[in-house]
């Protein structure tokens, strides 16, 4: 069965000014779309034929790995957001993140420094660990923590794509940004 | 001594239609400046900051990984601005041809094989061609890497590169690299490319 693009969750404008409509048109609608394509167009006749996502991120190389895993990363990147939708966690992942990072104020800065200090292209991800603890990682290019046995909670993408239309070189920028679209509900039902 | 930001030979409008002067202006000043202050940052107090950039570069997997990424971000984008020019494009001439000819099939194929080499770079990178012993190769590194880092794959002396990193095109091609690549063509100074075969 060929892998599909998900539905956006909100309308392509619903997240200006922080994500424009523009970004959104050609992230979702063609960055997006392409890795779909090209995975489709790479699995046929090998063992991914029929595989989930999730195990191609966990046993695929190359092409296959990097188009399945793209969107794996992508639909988890824009699902996390809302226009409206709570700014802050809560609950036992308020609490966990306060354990881990100090407090969800230093939990943002770090996030940010993780995201901002990658080079080249990648993921910053906010990761559960098999003991139950919090972790900030990156991954660079289409990498994604489930290959290694963590559990994605939040991701960041820092491919130029994703930030280069609305805020060019100004990665931090972007990074502020995020927080005022991403919705901690959302991301608290991964914990 | 400090590396600088070298000269632009040319206004950031000079490449128009095929690179934007926008994408110029912030690639030259904000992301090549960035590479430069980073470098010197990172080469502060050290020997290696006593040394020629291709020495550094030649030396990377004894150094820290911030002279690598500046380091490579600064030479790859020096080489760039010199191998486009306004009033250029091709098609290259006399030993240079003669080479392309030699070691690619003619110069499409040798176009061919450059662009597929860009376009087949998964995230960010350089596409290269490179003097490598008596032969000229094609290939990719990733990030800020080059091949005259001792940790490339294919080692050798850069004579053409073309910046695949999204920001060297997004403003104005957003994710059709297909056709940043084509426009390249453009642009390249294939006199400058002679010249570095040569040197």
């Amino acid at each position: 069965m060929a892998f599909e693009l998900p539905k956006l969750p909100y309308a392509p404008d619903a997240l200006q000014p922080y994500i424009s409509k523009q970004t959104i048109d050609f992230h979702y609608g063609k960055h997006h779309q392409a890795y779909v394509n090209n995975l489709n167009n790479l699995v046929p006749g090998t063992k991914f034929e029929n595989a989930s996502l999730e195990q191609i991120i966990k046993e695929a190389d190359g092409g296959i790995f990097n188009n399945g895993a793209q969107i794996w990363n992508h639909t988890f990147y824009f699902e996390s957001f809302s226009p409206a939708g709570p700014r802050e966690p809560s609950g036992s992942l308020a609490t966990s993140i306060n354990t881990a990072f100090g407090s969800f104020g230093s939990f943002k800065e770090q996030f940010a420094k993780s995201a901002t200090t990658l080079f080249g292209s990648g993921w910053a991800w906010l990761v559960r660990k098999s003991d139950g603890t919090l972790e900030i990682v990156q991954e660079p290019n289409a990498g994604n923590p489930l290959r290694k046995g963590l559990i994605p909670l939040l991701t960041c993408d820092v491919w130029e794509h994703a930030y280069y239309l609305d805020y060019q070189n100004k990665r931090p920028d972007y990074l502020q940004a995020l927080w005022n679209i991403l919705d901690w509900e959302i991301i608290g039902k991964r914990y | 001594m400090a590396f600088e930001l070298p000269k632009l030979e040319y206004e950031y409008a000079a490449l128009e239609p095929h690179i934007d002067a926008r994408t110029m202006e912030i690639h030259y000043t904000r992301h090549h400046q960035a590479y430069v202050t980073n470098l010197n940052n990172a080469l502060t107090g050290s020997e290696w900051g006593k040394k020629s950039l291709e020495e550094i570069l030649s030396g990377v997997s004894k150094l820290p990984v911030a002279v690598r990424n500046n380091g490579g971000g600064h030479f790859n984008h020096t080489l760039f601005w010199t191998v486009m020019a306004p009033n250029a494009g091709g098609p290259p001439q006399g030993e240079l041809l003669d080479a392309l000819n030699r070691y690619f099939g003619s110069f499409d194929k040798f176009k061919e094989q450059f662009a597929n080499a860009g376009m087949t770079r998964f995230g960010s990178g350089w596409a290269w061609l490179v003097k490598a012993g008596n032969e000229l190769k094609i290939t990719s590194t990733p990030n800020q890497d080059n091949p005259l880092m001792d940790i490339a794959d294919v080692k050798g002396i850069p004579i053409l590169g073309v910046d695949v990193w999204e920001h060297a095109y997004y403003l104005k091609y957003q994710n059709r690299r297909n056709e940043y690549l084509t426009a390249f063509w453009n642009v390249v100074n294939w006199d400058e490319v002679a010249r570095r075969l040569k040197f």
